[in-house]
């Protein structure tokens, strides 16, 4: 029960204070008028005080109420809280679709501020990032071309000196020597005029020739020393390059074909689409030289 | 019983009819619903103590939306409709408060 003046409940004080409930106040001051038909005090703290001794009828009056009675407070009273449980719906839907709409003029001006800052530094950060990342794309670009690059001048190199097997158009010159009468000259010879005509890989017998190449004459004269490796006739000299050009070097009055003539050998070409030079040279290591760092251009 | 049933009915409705709140009544809807609420409170407090009075639960229901509307539209025309707004929110959240405990004290005895 509720013992107001002797309870520091802050509830029970606001209750017994005529100011704090107005329009329970107003209720109650009419309801003096229509239950209680007392006519003529309608001061607040006097209906508290009236009505804490009907208070043990508060459940029995709430229980009472489930009971339907078309009267017309009833009635009004149901409309109302109609329009009260409509409104209530309405506001929270509202609030929840569309919780812009429902601010002030100010609220969103602030808010479009904000959105309207955040969407510049954004799109600042996103020109910055995009820039960056074409940056890193050329960066890339510029990596995988220097990287393409490097390869295929690797894979030049390799096939200049001769440790790669290499394919291609050239001719091919087989030199018939029964007497072995050819001499190791006389091959460089030809070996020095086909490089003139632009050969690009060479190799007589099984023995590729790259420039530290050496050709010597066999004291048993079997063949020729090439690479101080034995190669005995007939000789036969794949060269990879323009054949239109190799052949007619050999050719040349005084040349290559003349001279093994004048020793009694015959030099047969003939030129191919595909020449496959598949010996290789082997390099030693360099126990000297090392790279030096490229002078500035 | 035809108060919460009326309730029932008011909430249904709105559920289904979906209805979207007029631009005109947005700043005035939620300040409105909050006054109907106290004014229902208060009505309910009235009623348990058998002082309810239809006359004067209507008269405080319609009076209580309009006065906090006219607050709303007041701070509004003054540049104030915000903070007017969250004043009368926790006035009439005072009272709701305070006609709730009156409520819990004839329902619980408490």
């Amino acid at each position: 029960m509720t013992d107001d003046p002797t309870q520091p409940d802050p509830d029970s004080g606001s209750h017994a204070s005529p100011g704090a409930h107005g329009s329970q106040g107003a209720h109650g001051g009419h309801g003096a008028h229509g239950a209680h038909a007392g006519h003529g005090h309608p001061a607040h703290g006097g209906h508290v005080a009236d009505s804490e001794p009907d208070q043990p009828g508060g459940r029995r009056r709430l229980l009472a109420a489930w009971r339907p009675r078309a009267t017309r407070a009833q009635l009004l009273a149901g409309l109302l809280c109609a329009v009260l449980g409509f409104a209530l719906v309405v506001q929270v839907q509202q609030n929840q679709t569309g919780n812009l709409s429902t601010l002030r003029q100010s609220d969103l001006l602030v808010i479009l501020d904000t959105v309207t800052k955040r969407s510049r530094s954004l799109e600042d950060q996103a020109q910055r990032l995009e820039q960056q990342r074409a940056q890193l794309q050329s960066g890339v670009d510029r990596a995988g071309a220097a990287q393409q690059a490097a390869l295929q001048q690797l894979a030049a190199y390799e096939i200049l000196t001769g440790t790669q097997p290499a394919e291609g158009p050239g001719i091919q010159l087989d030199i018939a020597d029964p007497q072995v009468t050819v001499s190791a000259a006389t091959l460089l010879d030809a070996v020095e005029e086909l490089r003139n005509a632009g050969a690009e890989a060479m190799q007589i017998g099984d023995v590729r020739i790259v420039a530290s190449t050496s050709f010597a004459d066999d004291p048993q004269r079997r063949g020729v020393l090439v690479d101080q490796q034995l190669v005995r006739p007939p000789y036969r000299v794949l060269v990879i390059g323009d054949p239109a050009t190799l052949a007619p070097a050999l050719e040349i009055p005084g040349g290559v074909l003349d001279a093994l003539k004048q020793v009694n050998a015959t030099g047969t070409q003939q030129r191919l689409a595909t020449v496959e030079v598949r010996a290789v040279h082997t390099l030693a290591p360099l126990a000297y030289a090392r790279p030096a760092p490229a002078p500035p251009p | 019983m035809i108060a919460a049933l009326g309730l029932l009915v008011g909430i249904i409705a709105g559920l289904v009819l979906e209805p979207t709140v007029p631009l005109w009544l947005q700043p005035y809807l939620p300040i409105a619903v909050v006054a109907a609420l106290d004014a229902v409170f208060g009505g309910l407090r009235a009623f348990l103590d058998g002082i309810f009075d239809d006359r004067v639960f209507t008269v405080s229901f319609l009076s209580n939306i309009v006065v906090a509307a006219l607050i709303v539209y007041l701070g509004d025309q003054l540049g104030v409709g915000s903070q007017l707004s969250t004043g009368v929110v926790v006035v009439l959240g005072i009272r709701i408060f305070s006609n709730a405990a009156a409520i819990r004290r004839h329902v619980f005895k408490a």
